[in-house]
């Protein structure tokens, strides 16, 4: 069997970022030690290069190995955000794993690996191409989890990653083989012919339906399926927390949205409620459990948790009953508008805890945090910044997200949500701004004072610049984000 | 003589409830892992079924993907099973309390 030139062409960003992984595990052992950043850089080009390709190619819905496989803007949209995310984890983690003296190249070949299955994520077009991206993700995410082997949180968070990642592969897995046996095939297209012809009357697709759902409910931390994201992000390395915070909840996020539009929009009607009700579940839940947090990784999981249930309102925008085409991409397009903003302020601010240290180990109590702003004024200038956008305050691009996801509420005749919304987004600035409150109202005692270090590599320093940045600049002048947005997202 | 395809959904669907159950109650990790192995294989009987059903040879084809995606997985799974039980003597779940569960 053959395939056509076109068809490679196609794939050529998975294909450089597979290349580029395989060279890094590939070169690792036989570079010495001191060379080791010569991969990590390796890895950025490579993602340049990848950049460089999807940013040009950018426009009309190309198929490739019959139609198994798509890239339209929609997918170039999410490939571009997972390139600037993997970027930054990379030059984030340059100098995080000297400090953490974990300073194995192999870090960044799976990390490329893991890029390179939310890349067919997102451009999946078939069933079971989505699924095997998913697992092209998860796996090297196990394993990145646990990369501080010699401790034993970093490893107990990779297990039980593991273990509930493998659990809802298996869901997503058998609801693809029952959608096989409902409609004959795994084709988003196959499935919608099948799902418009039968609708929900037909068991197997209401369960495979149902399946899909939970296994991708684990996968973007909805509630109730969110019980693995605390303790994961909690115990494994900062910069691989802030890669899955964001990168593959915005994978997750971009297939779920093609498959519950373009394989299951026929029956929209019925599955709008459904993710209505995790929506609502996973605000409240994910918002009033961070209040009660003392360490900041896992009070930023809680909140990671809440921000997938803003961003599952755009899901609900886009499926509500009665809405016309204007409001479904209006709700696709707000859902990638906050993903894009929560990646900017969520790497900003877990690229601050990972470069606090207290006494040789990470800083992330909140204790930890305690006068940071007599010592180091910039670091907690950034936090705070980074604090105010994730909890909607403007100017900054967290109010802007927000404001699109709501308004797209608003029009599509759910304003009752948009106001629910907005009451969380008030408890959500409470446990925001204590952060802030105790980085600038506490005085830290003279042994706090000395143990407190920050381990500012100069990639360290790119990374929150270009976080602080994003934030401001799409704040006060949202136009050209918001515009390609809205000519990407999903019609 | 031909068995209705219905009769291999029943028994995927026993297949997948075991392992759904036995990741759900038991402790011990390797058995948690070969309850998640089951769920797979009972993904695999479906795909298998169908295929007969439909003369469709894709779901073979998806079965080879799957199987191929179990055992990396568990490979990936069994190393960190291993790691685990380096630090803690123990591969039961309950024994694991840094994290709050």
């Amino acid at each position: 069997m053959t395939f056509p030139l076109a068809d490679l062409v196609t794939i050529l960003p998975e294909l450089i970022v597979v290349v580029a992984a395989c060279l890094v595990l590939a070169l690792e052992p036989i570079t010495p030690p001191r060379r080791k950043d010569g991969l990590a850089w390796m890895s950025v080009a490579a993602l340049t290069a990848c950049f460089i390709v999807t940013a040009s190619g950018m426009g009309d819905r190309v198929g490739a190995f019959g139609n198994l496989v798509v890239v339209d803007a929609y997918a170039s949209f999410w490939k571009l955000l997972l390139y600037v995310v993997s970027g930054l984890t990379i030059l984030l983690s340059i100098g995080y794993l000297k400090e953490e003296r974990i300073d194995l190249a192999e870090f960044y070949g799976f990390l490329l690996l893991s890029l390179a299955g939310m890349m067919v994520m997102v451009s999946g077009a078939d069933l079971l191409v989505i699924y095997l991206g998913t697992e092209l993700m998860s796996i090297p995410l196990y394993i990145l989890a646990g990369f501080k082997r010699f401790e034993a949180r970093s490893i107990e968070s990779s297990a039980k990653y593991f273990i509930l990642g493998a659990f809802s592969s298996g869901l997503l897995l058998y609801g693809v083989s029952l959608i096989f046996g409902a409609a004959g095939s795994t084709r988003l297209a196959d499935i919608a012919a099948a799902v418009a012809g039968r609708g929900l009357n037909d068991p197997l697709v209401l369960m495979a339906m149902m399946l899909l759902i939970v296994g991708f409910g684990f996968k973007v931390a909805a509630v109730p399926f969110h019980m693995w994201t605390p303790d994961v992000y909690q115990g494994a390395p900062t910069s691989v927390t802030a890669f899955m915070a964001v990168a593959s909840k915005a994978a997750s996020f971009g297939a779920l949205l093609r498959v519950m539009l373009e394989g299951f929009g026929g029956v929209r009607s019925n599955w709008t409620g459904l993710i209505l009700g995790l929506c609502l579940l996973t605000l409240m839940l994910g918002n009033l459990v961070a209040i009660v947090q003392t360490n900041v990784k896992r009070m930023l999981a809680y909140s990671s948790i809440a921000h997938a249930g803003y961003a599952l309102i755009g899901l609900v925008v886009a499926g509500w009953v009665g809405t016309n085409a204007g409001t479904v991409s209006q709700g696709t397009s707000s859902m990638m508008l906050y993903l894009a903003v929560y990646a900017l302020m969520t790497v900003g601010a877990f690229a601050v805890i990972a470069i606090l240290r207290r006494g040789g180990v990470e800083g992330d109590d909140l204790d930890d945090l305690t006068g940071l702003a007599r010592q180091h004024k910039g670091v907690a200038l950034l936090m705070l910044l980074f604090m105010v956008s994730l909890a909607g305050i403007p100017p900054t691009a967290g109010f802007i997200g927000k404001l699109y996801l709501f308004m797209g509420a608003v029009n599509a005749g759910l304003t009752w949500l948009a106001v629910v919304g907005l009451l969380f987004a008030a408890v959500s600035a409470f446990y925001y701004l204590r952060v802030v409150m105790v980085m600038y109202m506490r005085e830290p005692s003279p042994e706090q004072a000395r143990a407190t270090r920050l381990a500012l590599s100069p990639t360290a320093v790119i990374v929150l610049a270009f976080a602080a940045a994003g934030v401001v600049i799409v704040g006060v002048y949202p136009g050209p984000l918001v515009a390609f947005t809205s000519s990407a997202a999903l019609p | 003589m031909n068995v209705p395809v219905e009769y291999y959904m029943v028994l995927s669907g026993l297949v997948f409830l075991i392992g759904l159950v036995g990741v759900l109650v038991r402790t011990n990790l390797i058995i948690i892992l070969l309850s998640i192995e089951l769920m797979l294989n009972a993904t695999n009987i479906n795909f298998v079924a169908f295929s007969a059903h439909f003369g469709n040879l894709a779901g073979q084809v998806f079965v080879f993907f799957a199987l191929t995606v179990a055992a990396a997985e568990v490979a990936v799974g069994l190393a960190i099973i291993i790691a685990l039980y380096r630090h803690h003597a123990s591969i039961n779940v309950d024994d694991f309390r840094l994290l709050k569960w």
